[in-house]
């Protein structure tokens, strides 16, 4: 009898293993063994023909370090992050709640929210090229009937990561939306009719009781949108190529630009590092942490 | 008191609304409009299909179009055959080293494959794949994202069905094909759409892998079409942006309940 459970158990793990190696091959080729080749490359010079390459160690690092254009594209991304994740955080709540209620064009009001998440980046860029365009674009026409002077949006260091936030915010709210949605339709209506009996306000119902049921979604949206401010930068390619004077440069834009524009891998897999280890950090929260405490329905 | 309230939002509602599809609205008609009538706002002005026809004499959009599509299909069906076995795999048997591999596949979740492009790249030209389309594709395939919910789903089905189908001969994948595949068809419904809309609108890595019409997918193209140094002008490249996007809006806007559902059923576990 034991010896028939152990071989069943071994059938098991050989089953359970060929099931695997296919994912585990693709997930080894295309994202641990990366990680570990990008480290190393990190650690080497970059070789030309004249001098191979060798190992430096940490200087890839400390040149990072002391490049302010790394800083630069730090504070940058710290900008882009601390505008984008709350305010498209808020919005889509306001979204959500009114999307939720009894309000005429219903349908039409969820659909137009919804929209811009299905567009490809590179398009939503272009389409907000129109409206950011000097002289003749639609937010200069609007300026000059009253009066304001011709801003160039993309074209000055003051606003052009702005133009690039706004268009982020725009495209990720309504995707955030539809997370609350579905939150707020598992509310139970009873606490609804609970609170009316009560006498609380529609403000102090939604301030009291739908917001914190809503924290377990916010805290997902939260880390999706940590995520988004790494990966969302297709639109630079379009609007401002990092420009002017790397004004709008996202650390991501700067990999690649690294990489493939000037072609120093070893540095771009220095930065590459340090943004897996953030984003390791934020894992390592979101594991840990978070998922113990929201778990509480 | 609270009518007046109720009103205030129903125009706050609205307003946002119009404001958030404005651009969408705005790049429609400017596409079908003389340049000079877009940037002056002449309403009155008349219809005209040139924009469209010069955008699309100006790049091979059929071939991006169809490059797109078979990017996105191999994407999908290398997805659905990985994560169905894996996720199985992690749902219903017990191996050692589950835990540990479990964990490693989690990782992934943030281990982006769009940061590790420099290497990746390094990767897919080693094996021969670059400027392929089945390069471009691979490093999504074994979506940590995907076992993570064909997971859940199989882990929902009743064991009394997979014990029934034993009883009946069947073997390992026989149960896997006859039994939790045909139960899991919504989870393979929302993953399906979520996965289509993400390689359809990807950008970053086709960039990087694709350097000839022959490969190179719609958002690509479609981002050298409009490239400031073309010198194309704004009606067209609106009428570029929305040929280019037509398919995916137009299917959303059919299936628009089915999308948002699908979404709601990947976001949340």
């Amino acid at each position: 009898m034991a010896e028939h459970v152990n071989i069943e158990r071994r059938r098991q793990a050989i089953y359970g293993w060929l099931l695997l190696s296919p994912a585990a091959i693709l997930l080894t080729t295309f994202a641990f063994y990366p990680s570990i080749a990008t480290l190393w490359t990190s650690l080497f010079s970059r070789g030309t023909r004249r001098n191979p390459t060798e190992f430096v160690g940490g200087e890839n690092y400390t040149d990072l370090f002391a490049d302010p254009t790394f800083w630069l594209v730090v504070k940058n991304n710290l900008i882009y992050a601390a505008a984008t994740i709350p305010i498209s955080i808020f919005i889509a709540l306001g979204m959500a709640l009114w999307a939720n209620s009894k309000i005429p064009a219903r349908g039409f009001v969820r659909t137009a929210y919804f929209t811009p998440t299905v567009l490809p980046m590179i398009a939503a860029a272009n389409l907000w090229l129109f409206f950011y365009t000097p002289g003749l674009g639609v937010l200069d026409q609007i300026g000059s009937l009253f009066g304001l002077p011709s801003i160039n949006w993309l074209g000055q260091p003051e606003t052009a990561l702005w133009a690039v936030i706004i268009v982020t915010i725009w495209k990720e709210a309504g995707f955030f939306m539809i997370f609350y949605l579905a939150a707020l339709q598992t509310i139970p209506e009873d606490l609804k009719e609970a609170a009316d009996i009560e006498g609380a306000s529609r403000f102090t119902y939604t301030r009291r009781i739908v917001l914190p049921l809503l924290m377990p979604t916010t805290l997902f949206i939260m880390v999706n949108a940590l995520i988004n401010s790494v990966k969302l930068i297709d639109h630079l390619f379009i609007l401002t190529k990092g420009g002017p004077n790397d004004a709008s440069k996202l650390i991501l834009y700067y990999i690649w630009e690294m990489a493939f524009a000037f072609f120093d891998a070893p540095h771009a897999a220095a930065m590459t590092i340090l943004v897996l280890i953030v984003l390791g950090i934020v894992a390592g929260i979101k594991f840990t942490y978070l998922d113990k405490r929201t778990h509480y329905q | 008191m609270s009518a007046i309230f109720r009103h205030i939002e129903t125009f706050g509602a609205l307003l946002l609304a119009f404001i958030w599809i404005s651009p969408l609205l705005f790049a429609f008609w400017a596409a079908f409009h003389s340049t000079t009538d877009a940037v002056n706002f002449n309403v009155m002005a008349p219809w005209t299909l040139d924009n469209l026809r010069t955008a699309w004499a100006g790049a091979p959009w059929l071939r991006y179009f169809l490059n797109t599509f078979l990017l996105v299909s191999v994407v999908l069906i290398g997805q659905f055959v990985i994560t169905t076995l894996a996720g199985f795999a992690f749902a219903k048997v017990q191996f050692p080293g589950k835990d540990f591999v479990f964990i490693l596949v989690l990782m992934q979740l943030f281990i982006l494959p769009e940061v590790l492009i420099v290497e990746n790249y390094v990767m897919v030209s080693r094996i021969g794949l670059f400027d392929t389309i089945i390069g471009v594709g691979m490093p999504y395939m074994a979506s940590a994202f995907g076992i993570f919910l064909m997971r859940q789903a199989f882990k929902s089905v009743p064991i009394e069905l997979h014990d029934a189908a034993r009883v009946e001969g069947c073997g390992w994948f026989g149960i896997l094909w006859r039994v939790y595949v045909p139960l899991a068809r919504p989870t393979y419904l929302a993953y399906a759409l979520v996965s289509v809309s993400t390689h359809w609108n990807n950008f970053l890595w086709p960039l990087i892998v694709t350097n000839s019409p022959e490969t190179r997918p719609l958002t690509v193209g479609l981002s050298i079409f409009g490239a400031p140094e073309n010198g194309v002008d704004i009606s067209v490249i609106s009428a570029a942006t929305m040929m280019s996007i037509a398919p995916l809006l137009i299917a959303f806007l059919v299936f628009q309940r089915q999308f948002v559902q699908a979404f709601l059923r990947a976001g949340i576990k």
